[in-house]
């Protein structure tokens, strides 16, 4: 779904501030029935980090460190079945799962002699059953499984999605007859840059109303939406550093991105929702 | 030097002997662009009292042609620079204020480009401190100062377009010449302006700074952004000027002096007469807009011409000097000769003398350009004499000229002949403008970890590719940003980059990514950026180049053309070079700088010694071209590479020693001199030039030489290591005469280039301007050493107009010179001339549109991106090899048995028109009309073959583990490639091949019914002209034939033998002894000739058997050496092994019986 920067503009305002919540994603989809489920959630999941990345210094003071902790404690006093740590995450807007984690690592110092790891702690997340402590293990979980934007869950999520969008191109360019090598293949042969495909003889993408076609050499599968804060990063640390490789490629947003970001292809750099249909390619003959 | 030129002018001596004189001077080879005269007493004794003054002669006429030119044509535009200030002593030029010495070649180099970087500093400050050997000094000294003038010529800017000239080209009008009529501004050169006598010296820059539409006219002044060139104190004498003047003056200089002295004598009494100088007549030549409609050209005539045999003696001896190479930069001259054919009018100066009589005007005292008559005459009257140079110029500029109604006016013979060669050329140029930048591919085999030292490095380098990517990007942004710079956008970035690299192995790394994207974006033409493709561009090409090149084309053409500054533009880095030039500088890495030259080093030996031509062409002159094609552009490549290569290797290594100070003088200049001569030359160029020169590749070696030495100090060229250098291209300059031209000459487009290239080095501020006319030429004419090849790149056709404008874009400058004429002319914008656009060559029958095989061929260039290079490599072999191939396979069959028919169709057209057979001519157009239609099918057979040959050849010389994909896409393409280039050879010229073909044979047949008189005839001229050609035999090492030369020419000597000599021919004396014992030394031993030569013999019924026989045994009793003794004796048991053919009573009583010639000789 390829949105302009006023759609786009438009969908980020109603997510000011909205918990990141199954309702709230319910919601969404109500106002803009013409958009995907998943370039919502994309877009919900992407403006929620930004929004969690603007606040998270306020969060992990010591003084907000001891009074979440304080009420957590207060609160499973009373009630050590309710929600507690999620309705505490929800009523001071932070991530379910970062709050557990901050509650966790608390709970953990108190407990411990030493300050715990952060793999002890991030594997205490994916799996609270290790905590020792069975009404925190409780709270962390109900916390993990109702964050859709944070946390071991939604992560294994997003990278099963992004996983299974590979497949799916791969299983594209295998039915196009377009060989290529893998990223696995790349990082075998030493290259220090690895897209998840170079095309071993490149084809050209033609576009409606050019005169010229664009040369496709790489392709790069993105299971998510392009905004333009996770589109910048990526050119910076991935599309350009392909282009100055390989040459020109093609980066797929499965789930849309922003009409305005698609303004490299000049230089070599080309944006698309899905696998483009018009492609040409060597010929048999040429002559 | 005016006495010289005043004898020519009563006519004591003759302009053959002026020029033996000087030529002599300076070399010893004959003169041969003139007819030579007996010498007669009174010449010789006239010259050679002036023989001290030889060496200024040139320099005395150049300038005295600028000056000449400039009395007449302040309107004009900007004269080019002239030659170093030599002697301007004219006697009685009324009215004519004392004249500094005029430096001069400064102004050639206007300031083209804001020179804001220190590298180009230097080039800046062009100061006009030379001047001809020996001058300056007396002219109260004031030597130095001359090229100060900063209100030299500027560039087009002036103007703006006249008439009704078309406002749809507005890149004609670039070169358009400034208003010159503002004198202050621009004062006639030779003249002070007034009231500025303490003043630098003014003087004539060549124009052009590239000129935008904005610059109108009313705004002249912003025309002149050329700041003051030079400051350096007049007391000071340059550094580079190493003639002897003052106390050491020679005796020739002293006895100029005295002349020089009268002379200013003279001058200030006429001064005294007529106080007031010559003045502008600001009525004439307003700057302002409004007034420039009013300036009409003046029609020339011919009939107004004012002293015909003095113009055409001075033109004489003028265009000699030319065509001898006398003076420094052929296309300088052509340059001005152009300025004065398009004179637009002529200022009258107040006090000159309309009523001059008929004594005055044939004496140098009258100005040798009354009228523009006179200068279009006159220059008429050079073009003549270089009309092979002219027609060898591109299409476009022929087209000007054979247009230029003057020129047709008053030399109707000359504008034929150029539209002759404008119909007949085939030289369009262009050069296209490029895509953008691609980055340099990734190469597992030298990028990844396992060519770094550590994993840091291996990660270091990754970062600094990005960062390099990153910078180029941005500068593409934004260079032509106004305001935008690139040390500030980019040198901290730049140097916090260069500062990551640590090991040295990471240097070497960055710096062959930084070679590799340099030769990818600059191998283009005017370096204004390159090919997509990296370091050969020959896919593109090759490959549909048409397809990709038009869109360029057109591109280029809405674009205003960058002007290159000029006829003598100085080095410059246009377009992307000036990325690198600046990443260089900011950059400032002494480490980084070392690695590139030795990488830069590296690759200019590599592409240097490479095998050129790949592929011997085969000499068959017919589908020789078909290899040449290939041939030519591979070397185009080759050459541009390396020129790109040499110009920066140039630049870094003359980096540390070039400064905007002056040059440094006297014990200063000693000391730096003693320090330099002792470090070694950053690459061995002398012994390159030498080796270049000895093995005829002098236009591969020069090109980029002189790239090279154009980024040089002023202190190179003292050092005798770099001297030595300058007096080989001084006397390879010589050498190159463009009129001689034979068989084991050089190319006569190669050595255009050569002299183009050469007369531009000479003109850098950095050489020394009496280099070339103080260096005393060889006593004998330039000879490469007696080893050298008989053949060598020097000997093919490898240079062609694209790459000659490619390489030396300022000869361009002639064309837009004259399309400024007809663009500022009314009523002159539609030549007569139909322009003739060929969309395309129709040459397969069905074609995918234009637009898919844009995209395949897009395809396939791309396809070699991420591919190792030696597949790339491999696919141009094998398509430029079948392609080949299939031509000659083509001839084989198809011509042949077409051929077969026109045989049997002539032998029946014989049979039902009798033994006399008819016209042979008509019978040929018969078989030729029936014949000739079957050539189309050459088209799908060539495709049929390419098709069938070329997967098998690069599937056998891929490597094994090559993908399927890549293998199949390798051999599509190598298909398209080698049908591509066959089938472009075969439809432009396979109607020409059968005609060729059918026509030999019908002379065969012909010849086999009984010779005609007439065909007897022909043949007699055939074997005269071909005696010319007989070359001297030396001895046999040095002149070795190839092996189907040889054979042709025993056929061509047999078939003399047998049909042309009247008389017996004394054929045993081939086999004397003597001549078999050449054969001994040579390597290898070529008996299968001989045994050809023998089996001919007998065929021919030229010898019979037992006559052979005979000889062949008293060989045996001479002495040989052994081997050879054997070999001898075993050709004589083959050649009598054979079978006895029983010979036919009739060819013995032939030998013997005298032929109708000797019985009617002797009757």
């Amino acid at each position: 779904m390829i949105l302009t920067k006023a759609q786009y503009d438009e969908i980020a305002q109603c997510l000011v501030s909205v918990p990141p919540t199954r309702q709230s994603l319910r919601k969404l989809k109500q106002r803009f029935p013409s958009q995907s489920q998943a370039t919502l959630l994309s877009i919900f999941s992407q403006e929620y980090q930004k929004h969690i990345k603007r606040t998270h210094a306020k969060h992990h003071t010591s003084e907000a460190i001891e009074s979440y902790y304080q009420r957590y404690l207060n609160g499973v006093v009373k009630n050590g079945a309710a929600p507690v740590l999620l309705d505490l995450a929800n009523e001071v807007d932070y991530a379910p799962s970062l709050m557990a984690r901050l509650i966790l690592e608390k709970f953990l110092q108190e407990h411990e002699e030493t300050p715990p790891s952060k793999s002890v702690i991030n594997s205490m997340l994916r799996d609270p059953s290790q905590i020792p402590d069975g009404v925190l293990a409780n709270q962390v979980y109900q916390c993990i499984v109702n964050d859709c934007c944070y946390g071991p869950l939604v992560d294994c999520i997003k990278h099963a999605i992004g996983h299974e969008h590979e497949v799916l191109l791969r299983d594209l360019l295998l039915e196009k007859n377009l060989s290529f090598l893998d990223e696995d293949q790349l990082r075998a042969k030493g290259y220090d840059k690895t897209p998840d495909f170079i095309l071993q003889v490149p084809v050209v993408m033609l576009c409606p109303l050019a005169v010229e076609g664009h040369i496709i050499h790489w392709i790069e599968s993105k299971a998510s939406f392009g905004d333009e804060c996770s589109h910048h990063a990526y050119l910076h640390d991935q599309f350009w550093s392909y282009w100055n490789r390989f040459g020109p490629g093609l980066v797929i947003y499965w789930y849309g991105f922003i009409q305005e970001l698609d303004c490299n292809r000049e230089r070599g750099i080309l944006l698309k929702a899905c696998f483009p249909m018009n492609i040409v390619t060597l010929c048999h003959s040429i002559a | 030097m005016a006495a010289v030129l005043e004898s020519l002018l009563r006519e004591e001596v003759s302009v053959a002997a002026v020029v033996r004189w000087i030529a002599r001077s300076t070399q010893g080879s004959e003169v041969t662009a003139l007819t030579r005269p007996q010498d007669n007493a009174g010449e010789a004794a006239a010259l050679s009292s002036l023989r001290p003054l030889r060496k200024e002669f040139v320099p005395f006429l150049l300038n005295f042609l600028r000056e000449q030119s400039s009395r007449v044509l302040p309107q004009g535009p900007p004269t080019p620079a002239k030659a170093p200030g030599a002697s301007t002593a004219l006697p009685g030029r009324p009215g004519g204020p004392p004249r500094g010495s005029r430096g001069a070649r400064s102004q050639l180099f206007p300031p083209t480009e804001a020179l804001s970087t220190t590298a180009e500093a230097p080039l800046a400050r062009r100061g006009g401190r030379r001047r001809g050997p020996g001058l300056a000094r007396e002219r109260g000294g004031r030597g130095l100062e001359e090229g100060v003038s900063g209100e030299s010529l500027p560039g087009a800017g002036g103007r703006r377009l006249r008439g009704s000239g078309s406002p749809s080209r507005p890149s004609l009008t670039l070169s358009d010449p400034p208003n010159l009529s503002n004198l202050e501004e621009f004062p006639p050169v030779g003249s002070v302006p007034p009231g500025s006598t303490g003043r630098t010296k003014p003087s004539r820059r060549i124009n052009p700074t590239p000129v935008s539409e904005e610059r109108s006219l009313s705004k002249p002044k912003t025309c002149f952004t050329s700041p003051p060139i030079s400051c350096v104190p007049s007391s000071q004498p340059s550094a580079l000027d190493t003639s002897p003047w003052g106390l050491g003056l020679p005796p020739g200089c002293r006895s100029l002096q005295e002349e020089r002295e009268m002379l200013r004598k003279e001058r200030s009494k006429q001064l005294q007469q007529s106080p007031t100088p010559i003045c502008p007549t600001p009525e004439l030549g307003s700057p302002l807009p409004s007034q420039t409609g009013s300036l009409t050209d003046e029609p020339a005539d011919p009939a107004r011409v004012s002293s015909r045999q003095r113009l055409e003696l001075v033109a004489l001896v003028y265009s000699s000097c030319i065509a001898e190479n006398l003076v420094p930069n052929l296309f300088l001259e052509l340059f001005f000769v152009f300025q004065l054919l398009t004179a637009r009018r002529m200022v009258t100066a107040k006090d000159s003398d309309p009523e001059l009589s008929p004594a005055v005007l044939d004496s140098l005292e009258s100005p040798l350009f009354q009228s523009i008559h006179d200068c279009v005459f006159f220059a008429v009257q050079v073009l003549e004499c270089h009309f092979q140079v002219l027609s060898n110029l591109d299409k476009g500029t022929l087209k000007l000229l054979a247009e230029n109604e003057r020129l047709l006016c008053f030399s109707p013979a000359l504008q034929g002949r150029l539209r002759a060669a404008y119909e007949g050329s085939v030289a369009k140029v262009s050069l296209a403008m490029p895509p953008s930048a691609q980055a340099v591919s990734f190469q597992p085999e030298t990028d990844n970890r396992a060519n770094f030292s550590s994993d840091r490095a291996f990660h270091t380098f990754k970062k600094q590719r990005d960062v390099f990517y990153e910078v180029l990007r941005e500068w593409e942004d934004h260079h032509e940003e106004p305001g935008w710079d690139f040390e500030k956008g980019l040198g901290s970035r730049i140097r916090a980059m260069m500062g990551q690299l640590s090991a040295a192995c990471s240097h070497s790394h960055f710096v062959r990514l930084f070679q590799k994207q340099l030769l990818q974006m600059c191998q283009s033409p005017g370096g204004a950026g390159g090919t997509v493709l990296g370091e050969a561009p020959d896919v593109l090409s090759m490959l549909g180049a048409d397809k990709l090149g038009r869109l360029w084309r057109l591109q280029e053409r809405l674009m205003a053309p960058q002007s290159s500054g000029g006829p003598c533009p100085p080095p410059t880095f246009p377009g992307c070079q000036g990325f690198f030039r600046d990443f260089i500088l900011s950059a400032s890495s002494f480490q980084f700088n070392q690695h590139l030259m030795d990488s830069l080093s590296l690759k200019i030996r590599e592409l240097n010694g490479l095998a050129l031509p790949q592929h011997e062409p085969s000499d068959e002159d017919g589908e020789s071209d078909v290899d040449w094609q290939g041939e030519r552009k591979q070397f185009a490549v080759v050459l541009l590479s390396l020129r790109l290569l040499a110009k920066f290797l140039g630049f870094v290594a003359f980096l540390p020693y070039r400064g905007p100070e002056p040059p440094p003088t006297g014990e200063l200049q000693d000391s730096i001199l003693a320090l330099r001569s002792q470090v070694p030359p950053v690459l061995d160029v002398r012994t390159l030039l030498q080796r270049g020169l000895q093995a005829r590749r002098a236009v591969l070696t020069v090109p980029w030489l002189v790239e090279f030495l154009s980024f040089a100090d002023h202190v190179v060229p003292l050092l005798e290591y770099y001297r030595g250098i300058f007096t080989l291209l001084l006397r390879l300059h010589r050498s190159l005469v463009l009129s001689q031209e034979s068989e084991g000459k050089m190319c006569f487009l190669n050595k255009l280039l050569l002299l183009a290239v050469l007369g531009w080095l000479f003109q850098i501020p950095t050489v020394p301007e009496d280099l070339f006319f103080l260096e005393e030429g060889p006593s004998d004419a330039f000879e490469v050493d007696t080893v050298a090849p008989e053949h060598g790149l020097d000997n093919a056709p490898v240079v062609d107009q694209q790459l000659l404008y490619t390489c030396c874009p300022y000869i361009g400058e002639l064309r837009k010179l004259l399309a400024s004429w007809v663009s500022g002319s009314s009523g002159r914008s539609g030549g007569f001339m139909r322009k003739i656009t060929p969309t395309t060559t129709t040459s397969l029958g069905a074609q995918p549109s234009q637009t898919s095989q844009g995209l395949q061929a897009q395809l396939a260039q791309a396809f070699f991106h991420n591919q190792p290079p030696s597949l790339r490599r491999t696919v141009e072999f094998v398509a430029e090899r079948i392609g080949s191939n299939c031509v000659k396979h083509i001839k084989a069959t198809l011509v042949a048995d077409l051929v077969r028919q026109a045989e049997s169709l002539l032998q029946e057209q014989l049979v039902t028109q009798g033994e006399e057979g008819g016209d042979p001519a008509q019978l040929l157009e018969i078989l030729c009309s029936q014949l000739c239609p079957h050539g189309a099918q050459a088209l799908a057979l060539g495709q049929e073959f390419c098709q069938r040959k070329s997967p098998g050849a690069v599937r056998a010389l891929l490597p094994e583990e090559t993908p399927a994909a890549v293998l199949s896409s390798a051999e599509n393409i190598a298909v398209g490639l080698a049908t591509e280039k066959a089938c472009a050879w075969l439809s432009a010229n396979i109607t020409a091949l059968i005609r060729r073909e059918v026509k030999a044979a019908v002379s065969r047949t012909l010849r086999a019914q009984g010779p005609e008189p007439a065909a007897r005839g022909e043949r007699r001229g055939c074997s005269r002209a071909f005696a010319d050609q007989i070359p001297i035999l030396g001895p046999p090492a040095q002149y070795r034939l190839e092996r189907g030369q040889a054979r042709r020419l025993l056929h061509m000597l047999l078939s003399l033998w047998k049909e042309d000599f009247q008389g017996p021919v004394p054929l045993q004396l081939l086999l004397s002894p003597r001549n078999v014992g050449l054969l001994a030394d040579t390597r290898p031993r070529e008996w299968d000739l001989l045994l050809f030569l023998l089996r001919e013999l007998v065929e021919k019924g030229l010898m019979r058997r037992m006559e052979i026989e005979a000889c062949l045994g008293s060989l045996h009793q001479a002495q040989w050496p052994g081997d050879f003794a054997e070999e001898l004796a075993t050709l004589s048991n083959l050649f009598l092994a054979e079978p006895h053919l029983p010979e036919p009573q009739l060819r013995a009583c032939e030998l013997v019986q005298p032929n109708r010639g000797t019985v009617l000789a002797q009757s």
